[in-house]
């Protein structure tokens, strides 16, 4: 017997490392044919922020390093990452660069999703340069995958009325910035889904990625898309329908007929819910039992990353929170709509659960 | 009585009557006073929105309704509080100057700041309408 050396040691310390902070052994492989079983990870909202020179804002950039690194760790391997847009705060090229350098060290293919702070310095030209076309479909492993730009709005706000470019983009920066525009996919997107969605076979798995949610539930801060209803009506011949969204930096889920909706947490910062912000009316699912308020002292509490299985052709979305207890919203059969696994009930809900 | 202490007398009468405001109407206000108070309070909120989402506060870019779009989950009404990070009860003014030194990696403001009254008469407004609830996490 020889001892161990440095190399696997160090390579038994990550193993054991990835352990304990993932939950690995959650995956269960459901579909018959074995080598269909497959999962992804899911990272979003970035918001890598320049400040000059070589300088980015720490705190944002440590939540996308730890997720890449973590996702790096999984085991079994994702088939391929998304990241679900808004890698940049304010468009810049600084930030696009140092965010796909980041993005580079992940060691899955990795399908993007524009997000507002990546479009509208530029309009998507160099995210675009970087990463592909704005809006695609491809095939895994006998699930349909959709990507939308949803981040798209009135001609006349995005060209007629702004002097610059720059002012553009900060405008559409502001979450609560009553000068924003509502966020919509657009006819001619709607077009090309329609056309893309003709040759799919209804009972394939579906699964739609779009920065806002392709529901309405508070127009004050584009947690909304205006013409949700028109994509909506493109889902819903499939019997599994599955849409996941990032932007709204916390968790939410919700079940329209057919369609499951599961939002994405943000590398970045965590959102309030609606329902904190006095003056609002809004819409926030009902079956959504939020994430814990955060407690800001811990700078990445309430962020983190998803870890999805599709093995029933329905999400179940993993969330790997940083400090704090990992959650878990899965599709319910029975229910026929997405639940948390653990705190669906609400008499096993928490304090920390309850926003004001 | 001398001529002299009546004068003193009548003297200590009249700085009395003009101490208890004899003559004068306290606080009598129109509503064009009402309007003003309410346009100067306004001008205040207006001013702490500014801060509240310019990177002036800090030093690394990063504004207040970055994290807190409308002053949400600040929670005016329920301080002062303890809070259980730092020990002990504190005004929303040392958890505004918290913001600004731990994301914003600014210096704290004096509490007295026209530019803190500003942040706080912001995030009031926002949260208008919402019973006081001190001491509550």
């Amino acid at each position: 017997m020889t001892a161990p050396n440095r190399r696997d040691f160090l390579k038994g310390a990550g193993t054991l490392a990835a352990a304990s902070a993932l939950p690995l052994s959650l995956v269960e492989l459901a579909f018959a044919d074995a080598a269909q079983n497959f999962t992804f990870a899911y990272i979003s909202d970035a918001h890598i922020q320049h400040i000059g020179g070589t300088k980015f804002v720490r705190n944002w950039d440590r939540g996308l390093i730890r997720a890449v690194a973590e996702t790096n760790l999984l085991t079994p391997k994702p088939d391929f990452v998304m990241f679900g847009g808004d890698l940049a705060q304010l468009g810049t090229k600084e930030e696009l660069d140092h965010g796909a350098e980041m993005l580079a060290k992940l060691n899955f293919k990795t399908h993007c999703v524009m997000g507002e702070h990546d479009y509208y310095l530029d309009l998507g030209e160099y995210w675009s340069k970087l990463f592909g076309p704005q809006w695609y479909s491809f095939d895994h492993k006998g699930v349909h995958f959709v990507v939308l730009n949803s981040v798209l709005t009135y001609d006349d706000w995005t060209f007629k009325r702004w002097p610059t470019a720059e002012q553009r983009m900060l405008e559409m920066a502001g979450l609560d910035n009553p000068n924003g525009s509502p966020f919509m996919v657009g006819e001619k997107q709607r077009e090309w889904l329609k056309k893309d969605l003709e040759k799919v076979d209804k009972n394939t798995p579906l699964l739609v990625f779009s920065h806002s949610p392709l529901q309405k539930i508070y127009k004050g801060w584009n947690f909304w898309t205006e013409d949700a209803d028109e994509v909506q009506a493109l889902l819903k011949p499939f019997a599994k329908a599955n849409v996941v969204y990032g932007h709204v930096h916390q968790i939410q889920y919700n079940q329209i007929g057919n369609i499951s909706f599961n939002s994405v947490m943000a590398t970045a910062w965590p959102w309030p819910y609606p329902q904190s912000y006095a003056q609002a009316e809004q819409h926030l699912p009902k079956l959504t039992v939020p994430m814990n308020r955060a407690d800001p002292f811990f700078e990445r509490d309430a962020t983190g990353w998803q870890f999805i299985d599709v093995n029933t052709g329905r999400v179940a979305m993993k969330f790997n929170l940083y400090n704090n207890t990992n959650r878990t919203v899965a599709f319910n059969p029975a229910t026929g709509r997405p639940e948390d696994v653990q705190f669906q009930d609400p008499a096993r809900q928490i304090p920390p659960q309850a926003h004001y | 009585m001398s001529k002299k202490t009546s004068f003193v007398a009548g003297a200590a009468i009249a700085a009395s009557l003009l101490l208890t405001g004899w003559g004068l109407r306290a606080d009598e206000f129109t509503k064009a006073d009402q309007e003003r108070w309410e346009k100067e309070y306004q001008s205040v909120v207006k001013e702490g929105r500014e801060l509240w989402t310019s990177p002036t506060l800090g030093t690394n870019g990063v504004a207040c309704a970055q994290c807190h779009p409308n002053a949400a989950n600040t929670h005016p009404e329920t301080y002062p509080k303890f809070q259980k990070q730092l020990g002990r009860v504190i005004a929303l003014r040392e958890m505004i100057n918290w913001c600004i030194q731990q994301p914003l990696e600014g210096k704290p403001l004096a509490l007295d700041d026209k530019r803190m009254v500003a942040l706080e008469a912001y995030v009031a407004w926002e949260r208008r309408g919402v019973a006081l609830a001190p001491g509550k996490h």
